[in-house]
C-alpha cells in the first residue's frame, strides 16, 4: 500500500515535471527540470529495487547530461525560437505513435507475475547457479560481467564509440588553436 | 572567480570524497549495487566539478585530453584482452573461469579486471565528452 502511494506521487511528479519542461520558454529552467525528471526516475527506480540503474541515471541523468545541456546553451542560445502555428502531421504523429504503445502495453504479461517469460527462461539458472559458479553475492554483477560479459563488451564500445563520435565532430581542432593564438 | 567562495570550499571537501566513493562503487561491486559503469561516471563526475568550478583550463592542466583518449580505448582493449586472455587458457572468449586455477576465483579475477575496463573506459569518455562541450 505505502509503496503504491509512493510510486503514485513520484509518477505524477514526473507527469508535472514533462509537462513543466514542455512549457518552458527559457531554456536554462527547461535544463534544470530536465535534472530534477531524472531525479525523481532515479528514486522510481529505487521503489522498483532497481539500485544500479537509479545509480546511473542520478549520475548520468542528473549530472553529466544536465552540465552537457548547459555546455550546449552556453555554445547556441538560451530562449526557445516561439513557434505559434500547431504542427499537424507532428501531432497525429504523436498521438498515433502513443496509442500504438497503449495498445502494445495491454498485451504485455502482468508486472511481477512469475509465470512471466522474463522469468522462465535462463533467469531461474542465474539465480540458482550464480552463487555456485561465480561466487559474486551481487547478482547483478555476475549476469552483467560475466554471463552476459559479450553484451558489456559490446556497451563498453559503444560508450567508446560515442566518445569518438562526439570528438569528431566537436572535439579538438576549433578549441586548441584558440587557445593556441 | 574570487567571488565563489563557498563553491571552493564545498568543492574542495566534496571532489575526494566522491573520487573515494567512486574507486568503492568499483571495486565494491561485487557485493553491493554498483560496477564499472556506475564508478566511472562517479568518477568523472568529481573532474568535471572540479571544471566547472576552477575552469576547465585549470582541469586541462589536471588531466591531459591526450591521455583521457588512450585511457578511453585502453578501457576497451583490457575488456577484449581478458577475453583474450581466456581463450589462451583454453577456454571460451570471455570464460573467466580457466584464467585461474579455481573456476570462482578466476570468475572473481575476470569480473574484477572487466570491471576496471569499463570503469576506465566511462569515466574517461564522459571527461572527454565534458571536455568537448565546455568552452572557457
Amino acid at each position: 500500500m505505502n509503496d503504491t502511494f509512493v510510486d503514485f506521487c513520484l509518477l505524477v511528479l514526473l507527469v508535472i515535471a514533462a509537462l513543466a519542461i514542455h512549457r518552458q520558454r527559457k531554456l536554462f529552467s527547461a535544463v534544470m527540470i530536465t535534472g530534477i525528471y531524472s531525479l525523481l526516475c532515479a528514486s522510481l527506480f529505487v521503489c522498483l529495487d532497481a539500485v544500479d540503474v537509479a545509480f546511473t541515471e542520478a549520475a548520468v541523468g542528473a549530472g553529466i547530461a544536465t552540465i552537457l545541456f548547459l555546455g550546449t546553451l552556453a555554445v547556441t542560445s538560451d530562449v526557445e525560437k516561439p513557434q505559434k502555428n500547431i504542427n499537424w502531421p507532428g501531432l497525429l504523429l504523436v498521438l498515433t505513435t502513443g496509442a500504438l504503445l497503449d495498445y502494445g502495453v495491454s498485451d504485455m504479461p502482468e508486472f511481477g507475475m512469475a509465470s512471466n517469460p522474463v522469468h522462465t527462461y535462463l533467469g531461474g539458472t542465474y539465480i540458482g547457479q550464480s552463487a555456485v559458479d561465480i561466487g559474486v553475492p551481487n547478482l547483478v554483477t555476475s549476469v552483467l560481467a560475466s554471463y552476459r560479459g559479450y553484451d558489456t563488451l559490446g556497451e563498453t564500445a559503444v560508450i567508446f564509440t560515442a566518445g569518438i563520435a562526439v570528438l569528431m565532430l566537436l572535439g579538438r581542432g576549433k578549441h586548441d588553436e584558440e587557445v593556441k593564438n | 572567480m574570487e567571488h565563489h567562495l563557498v563553491l571552493h570550499v564545498v568543492a574542495r571537501l566534496l571532489i575526494p570524497l566522491i573520487m573515494l566513493f567512486a574507486l568503492y562503487v568499483q571495486f565494491h561491486g561485487d557485493y553491493g549495487p554498483g560496477g564499472g559503469f556506475q564508478a566511472g561516471v562517479i568518477f568523472a563526475v568529481g573532474f568535471i566539478l572540479y571544471g566547472l568550478i576552477w575552469g576547465v583550463e585549470s582541469l586541462r592542466k589536471v588531466v591531459n585530453p591526450t591521455i583521457l583518449r588512450i585511457l578511453s580505448a585502453s578501457g576497451v582493449l583490457i575488456y577484449a584482452a581478458v577475453g583474450v586472455a581466456s581463450m589462451l587458457n583454453g577456454g571460451e572468449f570471455l570464460n573467466y573461469s580457466v584464467l585461474a586455477d579455481d573456476p570462482v576465483s578466476g570468475q572473481h579475477l575476470g569480473i574484477l579486471i572487466i570491471e576496471f575496463g569499463v570503469g576506465l573506459t566511462v569515466a574517461s569518455t564522459m571527461t572527454i565528452l565534458f571536455y568537448a562541450f565546455a568552452r572557457p
